[in-house]
This record gives structure tokens, C-alpha cells and sequence, in this order.
């Protein structure tokens, strides 16, 4: 089959590095909001029937959420297998306890109110929390160590190797600039989550959700800007030699050096401030939506704020993928770390046909769900609700 | 044996992957289940079909959410703990997982919500369709998930690329249709049929002895023989589909779960019974049934089986010939485009075993400076562990021949015996609850340990398809998912036995009350209340 060669390579190596962003824009969009409203549960909902109410806001859709997460993983896999090999091995106990989070919070929202027992739903709200606070901070952490590069090499083999103890490893994830992004990442998430209460609850659960997603707003822009000076002045960024976008997958052909600032590629490619504008302006508009009470423009601001984030982040480092502080060489980029010609073609038919059934899908059910949960239909259903 | 990183990160994938396999199965067969029960509902209109569609459909959602949250940690460890093999063979083991994702996990778990929350918003047709849905969807997962494993036992389409250091794809088809993928899926989704159907007869022969729920029971038991009875003739059928792949696809399996050590003229006898002595190569108090083997393996009678000793001499021929690629490999490594051709069509003509030759990294760092003994140590290790596979072998296909019976008897029972069952079968319902389980997890354990020393047979071995990791990430992950998963366990189940105490949700009465105020409110098209509107008991 030379079906595939219809496309060039490096025009498939930047589709799917698009993609990666799509799927990562889409989990943190969708999925992004179930973290929110855990995290915020114990500070909008005090009583039992008002937790109720913030919980079956994501009770039907989180499951599909949860996918883009999923999803995330296998495209991974199957488009940069390099960078499905080195971050999650290298981010090992790190991302232990991101799924640790990811398989109670399913539990917790199908088991909570399955008993009718105080401590039993106590110690499931506390699940719920951490399920949702947990990962919306290490996602940030993890972005932040890979603007810093990660201390890993690859062998001749390829063989991915991180020298040193497994303690110092993870505690040295916790660098202060991964925590300034676990920071933003944390507080846009919880800014995300308060906007979907504001429009999905009413009353004093949405009230409270909004008057903490105007914080969280304040606390993620003000964040993102420090973590944007930061990269300006503090950290190193890295630079790739001799472009072959055709080449092999092979991250040892190509040569980086560490060193001159990330910043450059907005004097290289100048357009790319469009993504961190539409950050400020997105989170600006939804912080002014949660204080004015407007429920669906706030919701879609909070979204426009997150893209342009998570979008700046991609666009800033582009090609690097995943640079390395140990061995700069072995650093991963989209020009030598995706799949064959082949398998990134064949990868984009399938996302060709199915991302767009996927999505037509969702929005339905969206719109069968669509209104307010109220606390009146929580108390009436109390069995077969969440 | 001396525990080391490859045996502890071997020692959590196989912990929470039959862990995960706890759910599935249950997910698989009741998903279908529940989609028919409520298909009756929908064409014959009675309550009581939608009162069981809603019972069976909570015992449901109380295993698919542990089935989903346990497949998170499938999809990522293959990065965390096996990362060498992620990079080596990601071209092509990643497409099918992330197409399930694309296919089918989002499927059913986007509609999964709406089957729970969605009565009153939906139609009975949609609502209807909905199940199916999900039905659909966890079923085409497991699809894409088989391909997957498939392509582990019999990597089709794919060829080692030098330059990348790695397997690539040339053909997705080959990959698609590779018969051990086909024939594993339709064994494994029978095999969930029939564990979804033990279940449900046993929880329903269970309300017989106690004398409740009569109609929701019988009806179940109706449902759940019929169905049974077809997927455990598909398991065994499709079962020895698999058997017979493996005959040409993966000897060194097939001949190590029937512990024959030697090759026997053909038509090979079928050892029913023995014991398997691998220091010794031979099996003790060995009943054989005459031809039985090479009719199942080969389904002819000329054909031969190759016995161990004579594929462990082949294996070692293959290291040889592995280590020609191997040092081709190693000159293509060192001088890239300027390699002559004639060195890039050595390792073309020898690629095939590379694989044969990284089984010498076990023993030495350059396979090229191996000695006799360890290449003849290298060779042995392509023999499984024989005994185990035996026995497991023989326990699962056993129950898998027990569970046509009890479904026939049950099927029987239901369809030409006014559904009158005698009391001590009712209580062996009860009784063989957990078998299935057992079933499944022993086809994966022969499916699994039987591929062994290779994570993909022939072409990567498992001693090196581990991440480097410290032995103390592997104690506290390991330790981490050991009492997380029990703790989980437990709750689950305590919850299983709570909802299957307290019975389906409404009487009859009701749920006619029920239907009419539905019927009502979608005349009338008054706006629907947000949330499942179904009465509280």
C-alpha cells in the first residue's frame, strides 16, 4: 500500500503533533471540569443534598469525559511511541499517583450515594477531591518539568534511562517553576469547574462556585504571566541543529543544544502570540462572567482561556516534544520521535472518520442533559442518582 | 528464581491485568444482556422486562465502573513499566489501542451516563438504543484489544527498521486480520457471554430457593440459558480455533501445554492426563488418547506436531542466524547511510531472528561475544514453563465443556419444562458462580505465560522489554496497586451483595404507574425534570 505516501511525513509529524495538543485541549476542556468540581466540592457544597447536586452536574458525562484522558494515552502510543516510552516511565511514581486519582474518582462518583452512611459518603467526597485537585496539579507539574527539560538519556539501543534514586526522582518533579505551573494548571481547572456549577447548579452552591472561580481566575492569570517571565529570564530553552523533517524516527540522528531562551520562537514565529493572548483575554472575560452571573458565555470563555494556555505551551517549544537536561541529543522532537509514515497515516483516517462521530455524539447528549440540577430532583431521586 | 526488576514489573502487569479481567467479562455479557432484556421491553410493553432491564442494569453499572477505572492503568503501563517495549514495537501495538479509544471506549462510556440518567429523557426506543451503545462499545473494545494482544502472539505485518531501531508496520491488514487476533476475540467476548450468563442464573436461582422475585427470575433464567448455552459452544468452538492457529503460529505454546516433549508421527496423541517433569523433559503417568492431538492441532492426519527438544534445536539454529543480523544491525548503527548494501541485505535476509539473538542479552551485554553454553542456555529458555500451562490448560477447558451442560440443562429446563427447576439445581446455579472467572483467568494465564521468554513472540524477548526503573519504584507501585485494588475489591463485591439483597427497584404495580406517567408526560411534552425521574421506593 502506497496509499499513505499521499502525505508527506513532516506534514503528518505536525498534524499529529496538532492532534496531541487537540487531545490534551479536549481533556483538559471536558475532563477539565469534573477535576474542577472535585476540587471545589468541599468548599461549595456543605451539606449532603448540596454535594449531591455538585456531583450529578458531572454524574452522566464524566465517564465519556475521562476518555479524552484515556484516548490521550493510546494516541500517544500509537503517533509518538518515544514519548509514550520515556515520560510516562520517566514520570514513573508521579504517574502512579495520577492513576491512582483516576481509578478512585469513577468509583467514588458510582459509589458515594449507594449507602446511606455519613462516614461512608464523607470519605468518598474526600476521594472525589483528591481525585480531582491531585491531577489537575501534577498535570501542570508535568508540563512544567518538560519547559525544563527532563533529566533522562536514550542508549544506542534507544533504551530510555533515568540515573538516580526513585526518591529524588519524584521530589524532583517539585522543581518551583513545575510548581508554578501545577499552580496555573490547578486554579484555571478550578476557574473551569466553577463555571460549569455556575451554569449546571443554583442557588448557593453555584453562588459559592462563583465567588471561588473569580479567585481561581485571578490566581491562574496572574500565574501564567509570572510563569511567563520566568521562562523569559530564568529558564534555559534548547535549540535544534540541523532540521530533517523526513528522516527516520531516530531522536540520536539529530543534534540540540541547551542553552539562549523558549521565548526566541515569538521573534521566530510571531504570530504564536495569538495562543498566550487568548489565554489572558479568555480567563479576563470568564472572571467577569462568574461576577455578572452569566452562565454559557462564561462556560465558553473559561474554554477560550484554557486552549490559548495549553496551546501556548505547544506552540512555544515547538519541535520539542520532550527535551533532555542530561543529554541534550537525546532530546525528543517531531521530527524524530513519531510513528512510521505509515502508522501516522493510517492513525489520521481512523481520527478522520471517528473524531467527528465522537464529537457529534457527545454534543448530543449534551443537549439531552442539558438544564439545571437542582436540589428539589436530587432529594425526589435520591436512589438512582449519584 | 531471583526476583529482579523484570519478575516484579511482570508480577504487577499480570496482577492488574487479571484484576482488570475480574470486570470485563461481567461488562461484556451484561451489557448484552441488559440490551436484551430491554428489547423485550420495548416490544412487548410489559413492566416487567424493564424492571429487570433496570435490576441487571445497576449490578452493571456497579462492575463497568471498576472495569473502566482498573483499564486506566492497561493503557499507561505499558510506558511506565515496559517502556523498552513501547519504544520497539509502538508502531504498531499503539495504533489498535488508541483506535479503541477513537472506536469504542468513548462509545460506551459516553453513553453509559445517559443509560443510568436518561429514562426520563429519552424515548423507550432511544433509550433502548442507548443500551445497545454501550453493548456495542465495550464489545468492539475488547475487539481492538485482542488485535492487540494477537499481534504479541503472531506478529503479522510489521518488519525491524534499522535506522529506528524498532518494528514498523507494513501492513494494517495484516495486523486487522491476523487469525490468532480473530479467533481470540470471538473466544473471549463468548467467554464473557458466558460468565454474564452464569451470574445472572445464579443470582436469579438464588431468588428461587428464597422464594422472591419469581418473575424477574424466571425470566432471567429464560434470558441468561438461551444466550449461555450459545456462547459456551462459541467459547469451546472458538477455542480450539485458537489451538489450531497455534499449531502454525506458535509451536513452542501449543507443544508446552501438551507437554510433548518429543515429536510423535503423526497423528499425535493427546495427553488427557500426566505429569510434566521439565528438568527431566518427559511426563510421568502420561493417559494419552490416540490421534486426538493431531486432529485437533492439525485437523489432518499426515501432518506432524513438533515436539520441545526438536524446537528447542530449531530456537537455537535461530540464535545463530540472529546473530547475523545482529552484527549487520550493529555496522548499519555505527555507519548509518554510509553502510555498503551488501551488509544492509545481510540484516534484511536475517531480521526475521534478530529477536532470537536478544535473547543472548539475558546473559551478555554483545549477543556477538555469547559462548556455546549460553547460546544453548538462551535456547532452553524458549521452553515455558510446561507443567503449569498443562494444568491450566486442562482445568479451563474442563469448565468450559461444563458450562454447555449446565446451560443445556438450564436452556432445558426454561424452554420445555414450564420453567420448574428442581431445588439442587438451583443451589448448583448458586454454587458455580465463580467458575467462570476462574475460566477466563486461566485462558489468559496459558495465553500470557505461554508467550513466554517474549512480550512479542519471536521478536522481543521479555528480559529486556522492561523499563530501567529501581527495585523500590517497583516495591511501593506494586504494594500501591496490591492493596488499592483489594480494598476496591472488597467494596465492590460488598456492594454487589447489598443491591442483590435488596432486590430489583419496584413492584410490578408500581412500574405500571410508572409507564403511565411516562406515557403521559411524552404526550404532553411538558418539559422533563433534569435528573431520573423514576419514583423512590
Amino acid at each position: 500500500m502506497i496509499l499513505f505516501e499521499l502525505i508527506e511525513y513532516d506534514i503528518l509529524r505536525v498534524i499529529w503533533w496538532a492532534l496531541l495538543g487537540v487531545l490534551l485541549i479536549g481533556f483538559a476542556l471536558t475532563d477539565g471540569f469534573d477535576m474542577g468540581v472535585g476540587a471545589l466540592l468541599p468548599f461549595v457544597a456543605k451539606t449532603d443534598v448540596e454535594r449531591r447536586v455538585a456531583i450529578n452536574t458531572v454524574g452522566p458525562v464524566w465517564e465519556g469525559n475521562q476518555v479524552w484522558f484515556i484516548l490521550g494515552g493510546g494516541a500517544i502510543f500509537a503517533a509518538w511511541p518515544p514519548l509514550y516510552a520515556v515520560s510516562f516511565s520517566g514520570f514513573y511514581l508521579a504517574m502512579f499517583v495520577v492513576l491512582a486519582a483516576f481509578i478512585v474518582r469513577p468509583v467514588a462518583f458510582k459509589y458515594r450515594s449507594k449507602r446511606d452512611d455519613a462516614t461512608w459518603r464523607t470519605r468518598w467526597d474526600w476521594a472525589l477531591f483528591a481525585g480531582g485537585a491531585v491531577p489537575a496539579l501534577l498535570f501542570g507539574v508535568a508540563v512544567g518539568n518538560v519547559l525544563l527539560g527532563v533529566p533522562f538519556y536514550l542508549t544506542e539501543d534507544l533504551m530510555p534511562m533515568y540515573p538516580g534514586n526513585f526518591a529524588i526522582k519524584f521530589i524532583g518533579l517539585l522543581r518551583p517553576f513545575a510548581l508554578l505551573a501545577g499552580v496555573v494548571s490547578l486554579s484555571m481547572l478550578l476557574m473551569h469547574g466553577a463555571a460549569w456549577l455556575s451554569l449546571k447548579a443554583e442557588g448557593v452552591v453555584a453562588e459559592r462556585a462563583r465567588s471561588i472561580g473569580v479567585k481561581a481566575g485571578i490566581v491562574a492569570a496572574a500565574g501564567y504571566a509570572l510563569a511567563g517571565l520566568w521562562l523569559a529570564f530564568g529558564v534555559d530553552g534548547f535549540a535544534l541543529g540541523e532540521v530533517v523533517a523526513n528522516g527516520p524516527s531516530n531522536p540520536l540522528y539529530s543534534e540540540v543544544t541547551r542553552g539562549g531562551s523558549w521565548l526566541t520562537a515569538y521573534s521566530d514565529r510571531p504570530w504564536i502570540v495569538a495562543a498566550p493572548a487568548m489565554g489572558f483575554v479568555g480567563i479576563a472575560l470568564a472572571v467577569m462572567g462568574l461576577k455578572a452571573g452569566r452562565e454559557v458565555s462564561t462556560l465558553l470563555w473559561s474554554k477560550l482561556g484554557i486552549l490559548g494556555i495549553i496551546s501556548s505551551v505547544g506552540l512555544t517549544m515547538f519541535p520539542f516534544i520532550l527535551p533532555s537536561t542530561l543529554d541534550p541529543n537525546s532530546s525528543l522532537t517531531v521530527w524524530d520521535s513519531s510513528s512510521s509514515h505509515q502508522t501516522l497515516f493510517i492513525m489520521l483516517v481512523v481520527t478522520a472518520i471517528f473524531m467527528p462521530l465522537i464529537l457529534m455524539y457527545t454534543a448530543w447528549v449534551y443537549k439531552v442533559l442539558w438544564g439545571k440540577v437542582t436540589e428539589a430532583q436530587v432529594t425526589e431521586n435520591a436512589d438512582t442518582v449519584y | 528464581m531471583e526476583i529482579g526488576l523484570v519478575e516484579l514489573s511482570r508480577m504487577q502487569f499480570a496482577l492488574t491485568a487479571m484484576y482488570h479481567f475480574l470486570f470485563v467479562p461481567l461488562t461484556l455479557g451484561l451489557s448484552i444482556l441488559v440490551a436484551i432484556m430491554e428489547t423485550v421491553y420495548v416490544m412487548t410493553n410489559r413492566p416487567i422486562w424493564r424492571q429487570m432491564t433496570k435490576f441487571w442494569g445497576t449490578l452493571f453499572g456497579i462492575n463497568f465502573v471498576l472495569g473502566v477505572a482498573t483499564g486506566i492503568t492497561m493503557e499507561f503501563q505499558f510506558g511506565m513499566n515496559w517502556s523498552y517495549y513501547s519504544h520497539y514495537v509502538g508502531d504498531i501495538f499503539g495504533a489498535p489501542l488508541a483506535i479503541e479509544g477513537l472506536m469504542a471506549f468513548f462509545l460506551e462510556a459516553t453513553f453509559v451516563g445517559l443509560f443510568f440518567f436518561g429514562w426520563d429523557k429519552l424515548s423507550k426506543v432511544q433509550h433502548m438504543v442507548v443500551a445497545w451503545l454501550v453493548a456495542i462499545g465495550s464489545n468492539f473494545s475488547a475487539l481492538w484489544i485482542l488485535i492487540a494482544n494477537g499481534w504479541m502472539q503472531n506478529p503479522v505485518g510489521a518488519e525491524f527498521n534499522p535506522d529506528t531501531m524498532r518494528m514498523e508496520m507494513t501492513s494494517f491488514f495484516d495486523v486487522l486480520f491476523n487469525e490468532v487476533a480473530q479467533a481470540k476475540f470471538v473466544h473471549t467476548v463468548s467467554a464473557g457471554y458466558v460468565t454474564a450468563s452464569v451470574f445472572v442464573l445464579g443470582v436469579s436461582a438464588l431468588y428461587l430457593i428464597q422464594n422472591k422475585h419469581k418473575d424477574l427470575a424466571r425470566r432471567s433464567i429464560a434470558v441468561a440459558s438461551a444466550f449461555g448455552l450459545a456462547a459456551a459452544l462459541s467459547v469451546v468452538v472458538l477455542g480450539d480455533e485458537s489451538g489450531y492457529s497455534a499449531s502454525h503460529t506458535q509451536k513452542m505454546k501449543l507443544a508446552a501445554i501438551e507437554a510433548m516433549w518429543e515429536t510423535h508421527d503423526a497423528p499425535a496423541p493427546f495427553t488427557a492426563i500426566g505429569f510434566p517433569d521439565q528438568e527431566a523433559r518427559e511426563t510421568h503417568y502420561a493417559v494419552e488418547i490416540p490421534w486426538a492431538m493431531g486432529l485437533i492441532g492439525t485437523r489432518s492426519l499426515t501432518q506432524e506436531i513438533p515436539g520441545i527438544n526438536d524446537l528447542v534445536a530449531e530456537s537455537e539454529d535461530r540464535i545463530r542466524e540472529g546473530l547475523i543480523a545482529y552484527d549487520a544491525l550493529m555496522t548499519i548503527r555505527e555507519q548509518r547511510e554510509a553502510t555498503p548494501q551488501a551488509v544492509r541485505d545481510t540484516f534484511e535476509m536475517h531480521s526475521e531472528n534478530l529477536g532470537f539473538a536478544l535473547l543472548l542479552k539475558r546473559y551478555v551485554d554483545d549477543p556477538r561475544d555469547a559462548t556455546e553454553e549460553q547460546i544453548m542456555m538462551a535456547a532452553d529458555d524458549t521452553v515455558p514453563g510446561v507443567a503449569p500451562l498443562f494444568w491450566a490448560f486442562r482445568l479451563m477447558v474442563a469448565l468450559g465443556f461444563s458450562f454447555i451442560a449446565v446451560m443445556a440443562y438450564f436452556f432445558y429446563r426454561a424452554s420445555f419444562r414450564n420453567m420448574q427447576f428442581p431445588r439442587w439445581s438451583l443451589y448448583a446455579a448458586v454454587a458455580i458462580i465463580p467458575t467462570p472467572w476462574i475460566a477466563a483467568e486461566l485462558g489468559w494465564f496459558v495465553a500470557e505465560f505461554g508467550r513466554q521468554p517474549w512480550t512479542v513472540d519471536g521478536v522481543l524477548p521479555t528480559a529486556l522489554s522492561a523499563s530501567h526503573l529501581s527495585i523500590a519504584d517497583l516495591l511501593i507501585t506494586l504494594a500501591g496497586f496490591l492493596i488499592f485494588y483489594s480494598v476496591l475489591f472488597v467494596i465492590e463485591v460488598s456492594l454487589m451483595v447489598k443491591y442483590i439483597r435488596k432486590g430489583p427497584f419496584q413492584d410490578v404495580e408500581e412500574t405500571n404507574a410508572w409507564q403511565e406517567r411516562h406515557e403521559a408526560r411524552l404526550r404532553s411534552e411538558t418539559p422533563a425534570p433534569t435528573l431520573d425521574a423514576t419514583p423512590a421506593e
